[in-house]
C-alpha cells in the first residue's frame, strides 16, 4: 500500500494540485493498481534486454539546413499561449 | 438505401456515374449529424462551411471531366487529438478547450490531397486515455447500437460516427486498443497498422512508443482504401517507415493461430462462442487453424499500464498553462502549474500521470519501468515464435460485450481489464484489425486478426476474404 506522504510527494513531482479528499481517493486507486503490477515480480528477466521501441529503426539523419516557414505559422504557435506580450510568451519569474 | 449508408467504394462508383454529387452527399451527412449527434455526441466540432465548399470543388472537377483521387468527395471524421489546421483541437480536455491547431497533421494533409471531406472532429476519452468513451470533458459518447451502453474508447466518437452513418470513414488513434475496442463494441471495422506505418506528426502524443493512427470504416476493403491513402514515410516523424504491398486472394494456404491464453476465465461465454464459431467457419472454408501458445500474455496488461502511464506522465508535462490554452492564474508560478493541471485535467488523466510519475521516480524506476520494458521483450518474442508457425493470429477483441454506461467508472482496474486482448500488439508494434462477426442480444462482437510487422496489406486482404465468410 502506497502511503499518503508518498502520494503527496508524487502529486508535487507531477505538478498536479489535489485536495485532501482527492489525495485519499487516488491513494486507494493507486494502491490497487500497483498491487496488480506486482504480478510482474514472478517473471524472470535476468537474461533479457529491455525493449523501448517495438519496431527496429536506425537513426534517421538529414542535412542540417534551414527550412523556410511562413511567419504566420510562428505567429499562430505563439498565439496559442494564454499570456503574451507582442510576439513573446509571458511567464512569471522563476525566482 | 440512404446516401449515408454507402461504403467508400459505393461512393466512388456513385460519383463517377453521376448518381449523386459530392455536395448532395456532404449535405446528407450534415443533415444526419444534425439529427443524431445531440443524442450520441460523436462529434465535438463541426466543419460545415469548409466541408460544403470542398464538396463543391470536387463537383467542379467532376463536371470538367477531370479524374479524381480515390477519396475525393468522401466525408470523414477525424479524432479530436489529430490536428486539422485552423480548427479547434481539444483532445477531449478542458486544458485545451480553446486550442486552435496551427498546422495539419501529416495524415490530414494526405487526406486533403486525396479530396476527402472533413465533416468534423470526433469525441474521445480525454487525451485518448480511457476504454469506454466516458472520459471526455465535453460529455460521453453513446453506443449507437444501444444508447444505454458505452461505445468503447478511446476513439469513441470517430467509431460511433462511422457506426451511426454520420460519416463514411474516420481516423482514430490506437495506443492499447483505442481503435479496435470501440470498433468491436459498435460493429464496424477498425485497423491498427504496424507501428511506424502511418506518420504520427500532428497526433497529440500520449504514449509515443505505442501510439499509432489508423482507419475506422464500414468494411475492411474501405479500411484498405484509407490505409493506402495515409500510409507514407514522413520526414516529420522519424519513426515512420514505408510498408510493402502484398496480396492475398484465397484462404486455402493461410494458417491461423489461436492462442490458448486468450480464452481465459472471465471471458463472456457468448463472446467465446461467437469467436469459436467464426474460427470454425474459416476452417470450413479452407483455412488451416492451429492452437498456439503466447505464454507471457498474462503479463501484457501490467507491462502496458506501466509503460503507457510512464510515457503519458512525460508527454503531458507540456500542458502547463504557459504554452497552450487553459491557465488558472495564481500568485506564484508553481501554483499556476498545480492549479492549471489540477483543474484542467480530468480524474483519469490525473490518475495515469500520477501512476507514471511514480513508476519513473527515484527508487522505483527499475522495479517498474525497466522491468516492464524487459517483459515487453518477452511478449515480443512470443509473437516472433508464433509467427514462425502461423501466418496470422485470431483472438477476441474484448472479453465482454459493450458494458453499461457508468458500470466501470468507479473501479479503474476493472476498466483497464477491457484492454487485455488488445494491448499485446501495441507492445510488440504489430498490426491488428477488429472485424465484426455478429451480434448477441443486439450487441456487436468483433474478432481480432493479428499479423507480423509490416504485413498490413496481407491482414487487410485476409480480412476482406474472411468478412465475406462471416457476413
Amino acid at each position: 500500500m502506497i502511503n499518503k506522504q508518498e502520494v503527496t510527494h508524487i502529486a508535487s513531482l507531477a505538478r498536479i494540485g489535489m485536495s485532501q479528499k482527492e489525495l485519499k481517493k487516488i491513494q486507494k486507486d493507486m494502491s490497487s493498481i500497483l498491487n496488480y503490477f506486482d504480478l510482474l515480480k514472478k517473471v524472470n528477466v535476468s537474461q533479457v534486454n529491455p525493449t523501448s521501441h517495438s519496431v527496429l529503426v536506425e537513426n534517421i539523419m538529414r542535412e542540417d539546413e534551414k527550412k523556410e516557414r511562413n511567419i504566420d505559422f510562428a505567429n499562430k504557435l505563439v498565439e496559442a499561449a494564454p499570456q503574451r506580450k507582442a510576439r513573446y510568451i509571458k511567464v512569471k519569474s522563476v525566482f | 438505401m440512404e446516401l449515408t449508408d454507402l461504403t467508400i467504394s459505393q461512393i466512388q462508383q456513385g460519383l463517377a456515374k453521376k448518381q449523386f454529387s459530392a455536395l448532395d452527399l456532404t449535405k446528407a451527412y450534415l443533415n444526419r449529424i444534425g439529427k443524431r449527434n445531440k443524442k450520441i455526441l460523436a462529434i465535438l466540432t463541426l466543419c460545415e462551411k469548409s466541408a460544403l465548399s470542398k464538396a463543391k470543388e470536387i463537383d467542379n472537377l467532376l463536371l470538367q471531366g477531370n479524374s479524381i483521387p480515390p477519396l475525393a468527395g468522401v466525408p470523414c471524421v477525424i479524432k479530436d487529438n489529430i490536428l486539422v489546421k485552423g480548427v479547434k483541437c481539444t483532445a477531449g480536455s478542458k486544458i485545451l478547450e480553446n486550442y486552435i491547431a496551427s498546422y495539419d497533421a501529416s495524415v490530414v494533409k494526405l487526406l486533403k490531397k486525396q479530396g476527402a471531406i472533413i465533416l468534423g472532429k470526433g469525441n474521445l476519452d480525454e487525451f485518448a486515455i480511457g476504454s469506454s468513451g466516458e472520459h471526455s470533458a465535453f460529455g460521453k459518447t453513446l453506443n449507437p447500437c444501444d444508447l444505454t451502453r458505452v461505445p468503447g474508447g478511446s476513439s469513441s466518437g470517430p467509431v460511433a460516427a462511422v457506426a451511426d452513418n454520420l460519416c463514411a470513414f474516420a481516423l482514430g488513434s490506437d495506443t492499447g486498443g483505442s481503435i479496435r475496442l470501440p470498433a468491436s463494441f459498435c460493429g464496424v471495422t477498425g485497423f491498427k497498422p504496424t507501428y511506424g506505418a502511418v506518420s504520427r506528426f500532428g497526433l497529440m502524443a500520449m504514449a509515443s512508443s505505442l501510439d499509432q493512427i489508423g482507419p475506422i470504416a464500414k468494411t475492411s476493403y474501405d479500411a484498405e482504401i484509407v490505409f493506402r491513402a495515409i500510409s507514407e514515410k514522413d520526414p516529420y516523424d522519424s519513426t515512420s517507415l514505408g510498408v510493402a504491398k502484398e496480396n492475398v486472394s484465397s484462404l486455402k494456404n493461410l494458417c491461423f493461430g489461436v492462442p490458448k491464453e486468450y480464452f481465459i476465465k472471465g471471458i463472456d461465454k457468448s463472446v467465446e462462442k461467437a469467436i469459436r464459431n467464426a474460427i470454425k467457419k474459416l476452417e470450413e472454408n479452407g483455412a488451416k487453424i492451429k492452437e498456439i501458445s503466447l505464454p507471457n500474455t498474462e503479463y501484457a496488461l501490467a507491462v502496458y499500464y506501466i509503460i503507457m502511464t510512464s510515457e503519458v506522465s512525460a508527454n503531458l508535462a507540456r500542458y502547463d498553462g504557459i504554452k497552450y490554452g487553459y491557465l488558472k492564474k495564481e500568485k506564484t508560478l508553481i501554483n499556476d502549474y498545480l492549479e492549471t493541471r489540477g483543474s484542467g485535467f480530468g480524474e483519469e488523466v490525473r490518475r495515469r500521470i500520477m501512476l507514471g510519475t511514480y513508476a519513473l521516480s527515484a527508487g522505483y524506476y527499475e522495479a517498474y519501468y525497466l522491468k516492464a520494458q524487459k517483459v515487453r521483450t518477452l511478449i515480443r518474442r512470443d509473437f516472433e515464435r508464433a509467427f514462425q508457425k502461423v501466418d496470422m493470429i485470431l483472438t477476441p477483441v474484448s472479453p465482454t460485450l459493450p458494458f453499461k454506461i457508468g458500470e466501470k467508472m468507479n473501479d479503474p482496474l476493472s476498466m483497464y481489464l477491457s484492454d487485455i486482448f488488445t494491448v499485446p500488439l501495441n507492445l510488440a508494434g504489430l498490426p491488428g484489425i477488429s472485424i465484426p462477426i455478429g451480434k448477441e442480444k443486439g450487441l456487436p462482437i468483433g474478432i481480432q486478426m493479428i499479423g507480423k510487422e509490416f504485413s498490413d496489406y496481407k491482414i487487410l486482404k485476409a480480412a476482406q476474404v474472411a468478412e465475406k465468410i462471416w457476413m
